[in-house]
């Protein structure tokens, strides 16, 4: 009797952690890095069977020597990335990362180079500039999707392009900010930098700790809103959303300038960091490119699941096998295969649904043994009984 | 020692917290159309699932002609001849008619497909069994009769002679379902067998050679239909009496609650108007039912009349207010609630849990949200109420995924929620679409309770049984136009018939106010 009801608890412990969403998705995206990781050592071993090992333990423990730089270069993609997975939770495929985050870039230079403000004030100034910019061209193309019902992966692309170009030239046409002598920018005052969080050796600043706080609160805001309820249900099912009169148009351009301000966010988080990485931050470079951490965010937030909390840990992930990546360059290894590897790991991300099922299948298969078991016990039970009801009778 | 074509002996499906299909077997003989009767959820559709590949069972084995067979999947099935017309049809809507019935096994020669040897398959299949199609139309343009016929001949073609019908008849018209009825016989006295899954009695009595009915998982046995009746068919279904008349008083109709005059919507498929200059009144306390073969101006005229579909002229005033031109969200908050037509594409958010759909009206609310926070305690609260008070089963409650649920129960969340919403105007398209007796004995009753609490009800059905039980007044709609407005104690089905298919048609005067 005893045994059964642990029996039944287990099973139904089984049951609730499989039909636990967030849970099928963390399990799923574990899988696919674990996969990742091994097709990626396969991918090392054939570049370089020698060093192979060597190679991927940079890969692997690399981040964890040098963790200050790997929160520090998180930063940006954690807010690209949460750009694309608040976008995606709308149903909006926001791959205009990239141009938001150089309007974000560009608007905290301005911020920066231009305002004249007080230690404390300035920065903070300048990364509102930065999400402002963003915002602005995120609005664009939600606008057009909400009203001219234009394909937002259309124009946010174009937006990408003419974003970048808009920028460089305006960079090289301002005298205050361009230099040409270093065919770049001057280096933004210390006044309008980010403050450091004061770990010596490392470049981490306050940026990493705002992005994580930004990342809760859209959690919350998605989780616990009215906002977010009608943004997840237009997601879901739009045709349900508009029945139950909801303002789809307003949601549209309202998530769209969200997902832009966030991407501006990022770039004003990159621009405005004090950093002792040469050409990393503080400056900004017109080399008609287009920024890939905008790109990255995609890969981001796809292996968090879109989901704010997922992209936080997918963000610092991708972020630590980068920097155990440029490491590997110590065993002979260019660093382009670093970049071979995270691109495998977010392939398999994408098998996830196929793999949640085989978790599934797995944990069901458990509880089918289960519940035969216990199916098996009650019979037994109700032959024991009938025995006795029979004997008493018989004793009668 | 009989002989039967498949034989499921003594299948088990059990899914998490739930037994589908318990120790279940179904005998199918060659040339038989055998019914499967049961309620939503009573495991019919998990059993033709498994038959068709699409789950595997837990416990038991299937046979053909004596032998062990596996289907491990839909391809397996097909290689055994089973051919499965699913309730949510799966056609891809922008291929063509014949692009679809080909699909998966084109006929090629060099990896180009022929595509006239097929057509001529085609056209000679659909002729023999008189089923009309078009074979260059495209999905998305054909009704949903059309699609069924679609959906057959890809059967056909495929040369299956085990057919399943799942719930075939619960989108088609009058008209259309004697066709298919009639085609059903057709192909059994031809020697194909087939496993027909409805919940409708009358069709059962019709064609049916034997019936299996299924209650809450488990086989409560299989029946001659010459040996049996309607009640009792009924009775071995639900477990008591059901009765097929609509209990209600006679209606009492007060002021007019919505008024529609010269109202024209323009159609989403051809650039003439869907609906052409109606006016129609509805009165608190009467149930005004929409009569009319799909497809002539009903879905616009209520699209129009809750804000999914804009009208191009005329005027929609409810309660004294003109809302021809006013947002969903105010026309909900005025007092219209909506039981849509398509509970999946419009009714639920599928992904969302129960109670989160049961809010989705009201969400906003100063009850449900507090300064844009929404506060879950509350909801829950309500969502049990509702599941309570509605009836509403699931697997686990307020938190059960409305994806998880069978249909009914779908249903009877969305019915809970609109009526329980304060409104004086229910909408209800097709309520009793795809439900079972039981479940329709219930729906008919919340209608009939709505008009009681001294509300307007618009029913938008195409079952002439319903129209005629439960409405107090018929409006027909013939190709965008009320034809007649009726009173369901005077005229027969028939007479009801004629109207529907355009051959008779009263001049509506001026407006209707006699009611």
């Amino acid at each position: 009797m005893q045994d059964r009801n642990s029996d039944t608890n287990k099973s139904i412990n089984l049951n609730s952690i499989r039909k636990n969403i967030d849970f099928s998705s963390f399990t799923s995206a574990l899988m696919a890095i674990l996969l990742g990781l091994i097709f990626g050592f396969f991918v090392m071993l054939f570049a370089m069977p020698a060093n192979a090992l060597a190679g991927f333990r940079y890969i692997a423990l690399g981040g964890f020597s040098r963790l200050g730089d790997v929160f520090y270069f998180a930063t940006p993609i954690l807010m690209t990335g949460l750009s694309v997975g608040f976008a995606f939770k709308m149903g909006l495929f926001n791959i205009g990362a990239s141009g938001q985050y150089t309007m974000g870039m560009f608007f905290a230079l301005m911020a920066g180079f231009m305002l004249d403000l007080p230690n404390g004030l300035h920065w903070i100034v300048a990364v509102l500039a930065g999400m402002v910019g963003g915002l602005i061209w995120g609005f664009i193309p939600g606008f057009f999707k909400a009203l001219l019902n234009v394909n937002e992966v259309i124009t946010s692309i174009m937006f990408n392009y003419i974003g970048m170009y808009l920028v460089d030239m305006w960079v090289r046409g301002s005298s205050t900010m361009y230099n040409s002598t270093i065919t770049r920018t001057n280096y933004i005052p210390q006044s309008a930098q980010i403050p450091s969080l004061g770990f010596t050796g490392t470049n981490v600043n306050y940026g990493i700790v705002l992005a994580i706080l930004i990342g809760i609160l859209l959690y919350i805001i998605l989780q616990k809103t009215t906002f977010g309820y009608e943004l997840k249900a237009t997601g879901y099912n739009k045709h349900a959303a508009e029945y139950a009169g909801m303002r789809g148009k307003t949601n549209i351009i309202i998530t769209m300038m969200i997902a832009g301000a966030l991407s501006g966010l990022g770039g004003a988080f990159a621009i405005l960091a004090p950093s002792g990485i040469p050409g990393s931050s503080m400056t900004y470079e017109p080399v008609n490119i287009i920024a890939a951490n905008g790109f990255n965010g995609i890969a981001v937030a796809l292996l968090g699941n879109s989901h704010p909390i997922g992209i936080i840990f997918s963000a610092l992930f991708i972020s630590h096998l980068q920097r155990g990546g440029t490491l590997t360059t110590l065993v002979g290894y260019k660093p382009e295969i670093i970049d071979v590897v995270i691109a495998i790991i977010i392939y398999f991300s994408a098998f996830a649904m196929i793999m949640n099922a085989a978790i599934g299948r797995f944990i069901k298969k458990r509880i089918k043994k289960e519940h035969t078991d216990i199916i098996e016990d009650i019979k037994e039970e109700i032959d024991n009984i009938e025995a006795s009801n029979n004997n008493s009778k018989e004793a009668e | 020692m009989e002989k039967y074509i498949i034989e499921m002996i003594n299948i088990t499906k059990v899914f998490p917290g739930i037994i589908a299909n318990d120790n279940i077997t179904l005998r199918l003989r060659k040339g038989e159309i055998h019914a499967l009767l049961g309620e939503n959820g009573a495991g019919k559709s998990t059993l033709m699932s498994v038959l068709f590949g699409l789950y595997q069972p837990d416990g038991g084995e299937i046979r053909k002609n004596g032998q062990v067979v596996h289907i491990n999947n839909p391809n397996d099935a097909n290689d055994l001849g089973i051919g499965m017309v699913h309730q949510h049809f799966k056609l891809v809507e922008i291929f063509t008619v014949l692009e679809n019935i080909i699909l998966g096994v084109e006929p090629n020669k060099m990896g180009f497909i022929q595509k006239k040897e097929a057509r001529e398959k085609v056209l000679e299949l659909s002729e023999k069994y008189g089923l009309k199609i078009d074979p260059d139309a495209r999905i998305e343009d054909i009704t949903v009769g059309m699609q069924q016929r679609v959906e057959i001949l890809k059967m056909l073609y495929r040369d299956n002679e085990i057919l399943i019908f799942d719930e075939p008849t619960a989108v088609l018209t009058p008209q259309e379902i004697n066709e298919l009825l009639q085609t059903m016989r057709e192909f059994a006295n031809e020697g194909k067998s087939i496993l027909f899954i409805t919940h409708k009695l009358n069709e059962i009595m019709a064609v049916a050679d034997r019936c299996t009915v299924l209650r809450k998982g488990k086989l409560i046995g299989t029946v001659d239909i010459k040996d049996t009746t309607k009640e009792e068919l009924s009775r071995m279904m639900v477990g008591r009496d059901v009765s097929f008349k609509v209990e209600k008083k006679e209606k009492k109709p007060e002021d007019v609650v919505l008024s529609v005059r010269n109202l024209s919507v323009p159609s989403k498929t051809h650039k003439k108007d869907a609906v052409k200059n109606v006016s129609f009144d509805i009165r608190r306390g009467e149930i005004v039912c929409i009569a009319g073969i799909d497809g002539n101006g009903q879905t616009e005229l209520v699209g129009a009349i809750t804000g999914l579909e804009k009208s191009s002229s005329g005027s929609i005033i409810l309660n004294g207010k003109d809302i021809t031109k006013a947002p969903i969200r105010k026309r909900s908050i005025e007092g219209i609630s909506h039981i849509p037509e398509d509970r999946h594409k419009h009714g639920l958010v599928l992904d969302y849990k129960l109670e989160e759909n049961l809010v989705l009206q009201r969400y906003w609310q100063p009850e449900f949200q507090n300064k844009g926070f929404i506060k879950f305690n509350a909801v829950r609260k309500y969502a049990e109420k509702l599941i309570d008070k509605f009836d509403i089963r699931s697997g686990q409650g307020p938190i059960t995924i409305a994806r998880s649920m069978s249909g009914g129960n779908q249903q009877k969340a969305i019915i809970a929620r609109e009526i329980d919403k304060k409104h004086d105007l229910l909408v209800a398209v097709q309520p009793t679409r795809g439900l079972d007796v039981g479940a329709i004995e219930y729906v008919h009753k919340q209608l009939v309770e709505t008009r009681d609490a001294g509300k307007g009800v618009l029913l938008v059905s195409f079952e002439l049984d319903e129209v005629m039980d439960v409405s107090d007044r018929i409006l027909v709609m013939y190709e965008g136009e009320i034809v007649g407005d009726l009173d369901p104690n005077k005229i027969t089905v028939e007479e009801l018939g004629l109207y529907m298919s355009g051959a008779k048609r009263d001049r509506v005067k001026e407006i209707n106010d006699a009611g």
